[in-house]
């Protein structure tokens, strides 16, 4: 699932570019291809409504699941009052291990994202700004963990983790964010080197050294406002990434919201269901939110 | 970034260094000084625990150099849950890159680029590409479980009865990562089918050229590099995949991801982690290869574009 948002990102970025020729396309089309025109519409609806069944309709039925009692075929709301009560009582489940896991993972959200951008923003401008080779390299390792499988880095992790669990920190699942970072690391890194190609960095930095600014005014009052809307959508796809993550939780044995959702579901389906079709509409609106913001990147970067 | 700038050294000392230190090499200094954080982080983190992989594919329990580990990969049952994995990751791949291409072929023809149903299906797509793991794992046992909804309403309809088992079946499971691989190819594939100009069918067709020969001769040839390299993609994606698949079969390790799941939870027997890194091993080697034939296939692409 990691490749996934890169391309999300590589896709807003190349939608500018390839806009002029697909304009062309929606010219009216000359009388001689309108059979062909016609014979496209229905070849398109086809495959349009076969694929888009095939994707909705287990939507559909998890949010069945959750209203009807698969064996008493009962219909209800009590998976979801259960989760908008914040008890599970009536329907005889803990969910207190529900809300540890949901806390842990908002948690890990602020964190990873905060750290996730604290390493990553100061080195893409100064390498930018200076030395092209550089962030070539900077380029090259931060999108290194989409090639690395999230199993595969726990194997590697594991021994890191015993050592500092055992001897530098704790067991707490918030230690989780150094691991997260890594996998957070190639999308932010996308995002904002759309937003950082957006904006003129070269001659901001030039004009404001020029009229006297230092580094750290420069860096805090002058590029960081201009990259906010990059900051932000670098941000969303951290947090996406990480409400979604299970492998590494579950692996080391930490729990959280994934872990929490797989374990509920051990002994009540209906709820974690519910509790999964409300992540997945969270992360809709996320991404979302984030296609808003891509997309007034790329105005501004047009106007 | 001002940690040179703002040494407290006496003035003379101050003179003496700045003399010593040319503007450059200031610079260059400072600018070490600010990736050094990241570049420590990802040695800790990235390079590190990779590397532990690589070694430790290479070790004895007793921390000597041994090809011991690789034996196992020989094994009956690790061979299989590798041919497992990799034919569930073709055939998942293939299928969701041909569905997911003529998706974007759709969604190209008559429609304006930012169509309203273009946009939706692209924002449903960025999401159910990311819908991995427990969660797509709960729909497909809400969809086709035991008391599925599509379960129930064949029973009732037309009285089929599905398999309580098919979804741990390879068919099943093929068809679960078929979810997030083709709106992962659609996202990935849809810039690329946009690329093709118009003018190009224009000119086959003032050359005489009918709808097929365009196709074959022109179109397809183009495209050709960016869907192999879109494929080795899906491919990589579903063989790194391990969270559905961990949370639909409870005990069985029938693909790689999972058979390194079982080797860890195995501490008690020191040889398990050796054998665990041999496999993770294995998968980088995978996937590095995939991934380098995918980006040798994208630049014979990028010319087109």
């Amino acid at each position: 699932m990691a490749v996934t948002t890169s391309t999300i990102l590589t896709t807003h970025n190349r939608k500018s570019e390839d806009s002029s020729p697909s304009a062309i396309i929606n010219a009216p089309a000359p009388q001689l291809r309108a059979a062909r025109v016609r014979k496209q519409r229905i070849i398109k609806a086809v495959i349009l409504l076969v694929v888009l069944a095939f994707l909705l309709v287990p939507l559909l039925a998890m949010l069945l699941f959750t209203v009807r009692q698969p064996l008493s075929g009962q219909w209800g709301l009590d998976a979801w009052k259960a989760i908008f009560t914040g008890s599970g009582d009536s329907l005889g489940t803990d969910m207190s291990i529900l809300w540890q896991g949901l806390g842990v993972s908002l948690a890990l959200c602020v964190v990873t994202v905060l750290m996730v951008l604290v390493l990553l923003i100061p080195v893409m401008v100064i390498t930018y700004l200076r030395s092209p080779k550089l962030a070539r390299l900077v380029e090259w390792v931060s999108t290194l963990p989409l090639t690395i499988p999230a199993i595969v880095l726990v194997v590697g992790l594991g021994p890191i983790y015993r050592w500092i669990s055992a001897d530098v920190l704790s067991t707490d699942p918030i230690w989780l964010c150094f691991a997260y970072t890594i996998l957070v690391m190639p999308f932010s890194y996308r995002a904002l080197a759309v937003g950082m190609r957006s904006v003129d960095m070269r001659t901001l930095t030039e004009a404001s050294r020029s009229l006297g600014a230092s580094w750290p005014v420069l860096f805090f009052k002058i590029l960081l406002p201009n990259l906010w809307q990059s900051i932000l959508s670098a941000g969303f796809i951290g947090i996406a990434v990480v409400m979604g993550e299970y492998t590494v939780a579950s692996l080391l044995g930490r729990v959280n919201l994934q872990v929490a959702l797989y374990q509920l579901g051990q002994s009540n389906s209906q709820i974690s269901t519910a509790m999964a079709l409300l992540a997945l509409v969270f992360g809709v609106v996320l991404l979302v939110v984030l296609d808003i913001i891509a997309d007034s990147i790329q105005r501004r970067r047009n106007a | 970034m001002s940690s040179i700038s703002a040494n407290n050294g006496r003035p003379l000392e101050r003179a003496v260094r700045s003399r010593a230190m040319s503007p450059a090499r200031r610079r260059s200094l400072g600018t070490a000084a600010v990736t050094i954080p990241f570049f420590s982080y990802v040695a800790a983190f990235l390079i590190l625990p990779t590397g532990i992989v690589i070694v430790g594919a290479f070790l004895s329990p007793t921390n000597a150099f041994t090809l011991d580990n690789f034996s196992k990969l020989t094994q009956a049952n690790t061979l299989e849950s590798f041919c497992t994995s990799i034919l569930v990751s073709i055939l998942s791949a293939v299928i969701g890159a041909i569905a997911g291409a003529l998706v974007a072929y759709a969604l190209v023809i008559g429609a304006k680029p930012d169509g309203v149903i273009r946009r939706i299906i692209v924002a449903l797509c960025s999401v159910l590409a990311q819908f991995g793991g427990v969660m797509l794992a709960f729909a497909f046992i809400a969809t086709i479980g035991i008391n599925g909804v599509v379960t129930m309403m064949l029973q009732q309809f037309f009285h089929i009865t599905v398999s309580p088992n098919w979804l741990s079946s390879l068919p099943g499971l093929i068809t679960v990562y078929c979810y997030f691989q083709i709106p992962l190819m659609i996202i990935t594939f849809l810039p690329a089918m946009d690329s093709i100009r118009p003018q190009w069918r224009e000119a086959s067709e003032s050359l005489g050229a009918n709808s097929w020969q365009y196709w074959t001769s022109v179109a397809c040839p183009i495209l050709l590099p960016r869907f192999i390299s879109a494929t080795l993609l899906l491919f990589a994606n579903s063989f790194s995949a391990y969270a559905t698949a961990a949370a639909l079969f409870s005990q069985r390790s029938i693909i790689v991801p999972l058979m390194i799941q079982g080797a860890i939870r195995n501490e008690m027997d020191p040889g398990q982690q050796g054998f665990a890194q041999v496999l993770a091993f294995a998968m980088i080697v995978v996937v590095a290869v995939v991934m380098v034939l995918s980006h040798a296939f994208e630049k014979s692409f990028a010319k087109w574009q």
